[in-house]
Parts: structure tokens; sequence; C-alpha cells
């Protein structure tokens, strides 16, 4: 029976816990590119940067705000410099919708173009975060490290195995579960949000209502802005900021929203924790729990790896391209914003 | 109205009109321009000749969005609601340029079509045809508009729900709503109208009453079947 225990708390420290955190901040990902999707209508391959853009002016207010002595210690710094990540991410948001989106829409260009466009955006943006802060690793987190460690879980527990929840970890997922009840909100209940749906779901008939598509444009482009930086600053505090990771996340963020359903939010949360749990499941070490289930003095002589972490992002690459054979419109087809 | 989608003209000097608590209704083959002389009148089209009035003014140079301030409302051949989402919140995009309460608005389109309340809560996109045709002429109706557009409100019902439906226009227009429909249902279209055209080419061939026009050999031999 303890056995078996321990074998859970291996699972829960090693995976449940890890791939609730990644899952949550591929959610949020996941989240922007579907609205982008669902109301734009392009892959929007600008988001990752995006991402990388918002956390790094956030790390700058952490920054500032660490000089000037604020803390809202346990919780990280960061947490209270992300109005300002956001604001700006935002507004760089609707600089490029102003100066690039807007010409391309005026035509009416097919969202190939748009998503081009939109690569092109990715560089540029990946560039200037470099440019400005520098391709290093930068780590901004403070705060208390752990909620309880796996010393402390041992020694309440007299397990042999421990279990830990890190701060970042606990912090991400209520913000994720905050965040995603917020924008459900904000989509089913507010004038504003069904104005969104509707000219997701019927563009020619929103205009005929009387809905201004400027200002859905702009509305979904806050948005965004927000659901990025948030996202990128929940997975730097996390990991670390590194500028070109984010050009990494990019593909289980787009795996994650495609899984779902593409313009789906739902989908696109449930396909943020479908990466996760594989990307981390499959790449896990079972040598351990195998120990611990299997019959007394069994001891496997391997790892018992599926797939070394080198190949972690081949996980989502294989999903992704499972799905658009079996299934090319996502677990949750037919619905929209 | 003349004008087109392109270079070619596909309403040639086409003129239709409705007073207040009429009904007019227009006819014509397949792709005699009957739907693009509705969207010019709603300016989804701009025109090469010709105006479009409202109450003694020339709005013909307003965008949609603007007429339907004016109180125009027009609901389009196709894709005339939002699938995705409830029937009332297809009623309250409807409402959307209100800033006034609306909830009177919902309970009387709600009296009109009773099916509706029962269904408030259910995605359009999953009602039938019949059902669908009345949310679409539910979200019109929720700016309380002065003319109201239908493109073949009936198409796709059955004989019964179209009874049903015609019943319902001619109670909106008893309120004093103008009323301005294609139909495919000729006969039975005509025999509630005070106004009828027949549209041929994106011209005028007949105008008449629609009592008249059902009474002439001519419309009868070459629209109405015999
Ligand atoms: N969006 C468009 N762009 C270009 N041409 C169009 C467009 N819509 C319709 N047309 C053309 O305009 C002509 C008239 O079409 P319209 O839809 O007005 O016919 P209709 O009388 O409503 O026919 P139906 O009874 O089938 O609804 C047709 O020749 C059609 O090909
Ligand atoms: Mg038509």
């Amino acid at each position: 029976m303890t056995d078996f225990i321990n074998a859970l708390v291996v699972l829960t420290n090693f995976i449940l816990v890890p791939a609730l955190t990644y899952g949550s901040q591929l959610a949020l990902g996941a989240l922007g590119v579907t609205l982008v999707y669902g109301v734009l209508r392009f892959s929007n391959f600008a988001h990752g940067e995006m991402m990388a853009f918002g956390t790094m002016i956030t790390i700058f207010g952490t920054w500032g705000l660490q000089a000037l002595g604020v803390s809202i210690a346990p919780l990280p710094t960061a947490l209270l410099a992300l109005p300002l990540g956001i604001a700006g991410a935002v507004i760089l948001s609707l600089i490029f919708d102003k100066t690039v989106y807007k010409y391309h829409r005026q035509r009416k260009a097919s969202p190939v173009i748009f998503l081009i466009v939109s690569i092109g955006l990715m560089f540029f943006i990946g560039g200037l975060v470099r440019f400005i802060i520098g391709p290093g690793d930068q780590i901004f987190f403070d705060g208390t490290r752990f909620i309880f460690s796996a010393r402390d879980f041992k020694r309440s527990t007299g397990l042999d195995e421990g279990l830990a929840l890190k701060m970042t970890q606990a912090v991400t997922i209520i913000t994720a579960i905050l965040v995603v009840a917020a924008m459900f909100w904000f989509l089913n209940k507010t004038r504003t949000g069904k104005s969104m749906r509707a000219f997701s779901d019927n563009e020619n008939l929103a205009l005929l209502s009387g809905i201004n598509p400027d200002r859905v444009v702009m509305i979904t482009w806050i948005l965004v802005g927000a659901l990025a930086t948030i996202a990128g600053t929940l997975y730097g505090l996390d990991k670390s900021f590194k500028p070109f990771s984010f050009m990494q996340l990019l593909l289980p963020i787009f795996a994650a929203a495609i899984v779902g359903g593409v313009g789906n939010p739902l989908g696109a949360i449930a396909g943020g924790y479908v990466i996760a749990f594989s990307e981390i499941a499959v790449t896990f070490a079972y040598k351990k729990v195998v120990t611990y289930l299997g019959p007394d003095s069994f001891q496997p002589d391997s790892l018992v790896q599926l797939l070394g972490t080198d190949y972690k992002i081949a996980v989502s690459f294989i999903i992704l391209v499972i799905v658009l054979i079996v299934r090319p419109t996502g677990i949750f087809s037919g619905k929209t914003l | 109205m003349t004008g087109g989608y392109g270079a070619a003209d596909i309403l040639k000097e086409c003129t239709i009109g409705v007073d207040r608590g009429e009904i007019a209704v227009i006819v014509g083959p397949n792709g005699a321009g009957k739907s693009t002389a509705m969207k010019a009148t709603f300016g989804m089209l701009p025109l090469r000749e010709g105006h479009v009035m409202f109450d003694g003014e020339d709005i013909t140079h307003l965008k949609p969005e603007e007429r339907v301030v004016k109180g125009m409302g027009f609901v389009p051949q196709t894709h005339n609601v939002f699938t995705s989402m409830t029937v009332e919140e297809n009623l309250e995009m409807g409402a959307f340029i209100r800033e006034d309460d609306i909830a009177d608005s919902i309970e009387q389109v709600y009296e009109l079509f009773p099916i509706l309340k029962e269904k408030r809560r259910q995605p359009a996109g999953e009602l039938s045809g019949g059902q669908r045709q009345q949310v679409a002429v539910g979200r019109a109706m929720m700016t309380q508009p002065k003319v109201l557009l239908l493109d073949e409100p009936t198409a796709g019902v059955s004989p019964i729900v179209m009874d049903e439906l015609f019943d319902r226009i001619i109670e909106i227009a008893r309120t004093g709503v103008a009323i301005l429909m294609v139909e495919q249902n000729a006969k039975q279209a005509l025999e509630i109208a005070d106004k009828g055209y027949v549209l041929v080419q994106g011209s005028n061939r007949f105008t008449d009453t629609g009592e008249a026009l059902l009474a002439n050999p001519d419309v009868r031999r070459s629209f109405l079947g015999g």
C-alpha cells in the first residue's frame, strides 16, 4: 500500500503538477491565438514573440518595483508589474494593427497573406526584444520559492517520496483559472463580448446589426495582448525568461489551439492541457514508478522512458499531425467563439 | 435604381417602393436581381444612378448601419442568424445600436413568435428552418424599424409554416410597419400584397396591386404557372 502511495506521489510530483502548470501556460497562449483566428481570421505567428515582448516589459516593471523596494512577498513582484507589461503588449499590437494589418484588411487580403505578414512581424518583434533586453537568460522571480517543499512533505507524511509545490506553479494555475473565467464571462455575458462573438460568427450580419468592426478588432487586440503577456510572464516566472524560447513555444501553442478546434476558446484550453500532459508523460522516466508498483525486488535496468526529453517538441508535432489527419477540425469542431 | 456588383449593371432603372402599413412584394425568376434590389435599397451596393428615399429624405449615401438607425431593418436571404449564439442573444445583437431598455422589444418578438420564447436559450443553428426564419425576422424587428426588408422569408419552409409566417408578417404590417419582401411563393405572397412588382433582368416588367397582378393573364402565364 505504501508503495502504491509512493508511486502516486512520484506521478503527482513529476507529471500532474508540472503538466497542469505548463498546460495552463499553453492554454492561455492558445486562447490568444484562437481569439485572433476567430475574429480576424488568420493564424497569428507573431503571438509567441508578443508574449516575449509583454514579458520583457513586465520584467522592466519588476526591476523598477524592486529598486523602489516594493514587494508583495510571498508572491512574486512580477504580478504587480503585469499591468505595465499588458499595456506595452497592447500598445504594440494596436500599432501593428494600424500600420500593418489594417491595410491588408481594407484590401480584403486572404488569410494566407495575413499569416505571412504575421511571420514578418514575428521576426521583427523577436529582434526588437533581443535588441532591447539581450538574448541571455533573465531570472526575475522573487518571493517565496516553495509553498511546501519535498522535504516538508516527507517529514509530515513519513513517505519516502516527496511532493513539492512551487510558488510559481500555484500562481500559474490560479491565475490561469481566474483569467479563463474572466474571459468566458466577458465573451458570454457582456454586450461587447457578445458583439465579438457575433462578429466572429457572421461578419456580414454583425455589420447589418450596427456592430462596429473597428471596435471589435481593437478589443480583440487588447484581449490578445493581455493574454500574451500573462501567459509569457507565467512561463518566464516558472522557467526563466529566454527570448529564444518563445519562438519554440509557438509550436505547442498552435498544436493546442488546433487540437481543440481553432477558433473555439474552450478547445484552446483543453488543447493546452492535452499537449502539456502528453509532452510530459511521454518524456518522463517511469523507473521509480515501476519499481514501486512491480513485484518485490524488481528493478528495471533502463529508465523506462518512451522518449528522451530532447524530443519533447516532437510530441506536439506528432499530436498536431495526427489530429490534422484524423479530425482536422479539432476535438470541439463546429463551435466558434 | 441602376447599379451592380462590378462593371455590369444588374439593376436597370428598377423602381420599388412601399408605404407605411403596406406590404409590397417583389417576384420574378431566379437571377432577376431581386436580392440585388434589396441590397441596393439597404445600401449594400453602390448605385450608379437613381436614389433611395426614406420618409421624404434622400438616404442614397448612407451606410447600412446608418439606415438601421434611421429605421430600416433587413433580413438577408441566407446567413441571416448568428448560428452559434442563442435565440435571445440573436435578438440582443439585433438591438445592438439601441441604448435604451430592450426588454419590451424582446417580449414583443416572443409574443409574435411564441416558439422562440421556448427556445430562447438554444443556439439558433440548432433550430429548424422555419424557426430560424422567425429568429431572423425577430432580430430585424429589434430596432423597431419603420421599414422591414425581407428577402425570401419563407425559403425552405413547409406550406403550413409559410402560412404561419405570412400571418405574422401581416400582423407586423398592421402595426404600421412598411414591409418590402421578395418571395418565391409568388401566388400566396401576391394574395397578401398591397403592391406587387414583377422584376425581370433587373427591370420592372409589371407593377400593380397584388390583386391586379394575380388577375393579369400575362403575369399568370409567365410567372405564376398558369
Ligand atoms: N455578390 C455578387 N457579386 C457579383 N454578382 C452577383 C453577386 N450576387 C449576385 N450576383 C449576380 O447578380 C444577378 C442577380 O442576382 P440576385 O441574387 O439579385 O438574383 P435573385 O433575383 O435574388 O435570384 P434568386 O431568386 O435566386 O434569389 C445574378 O446574375 C448574380 O449572378
Ligand atoms: Mg435572391
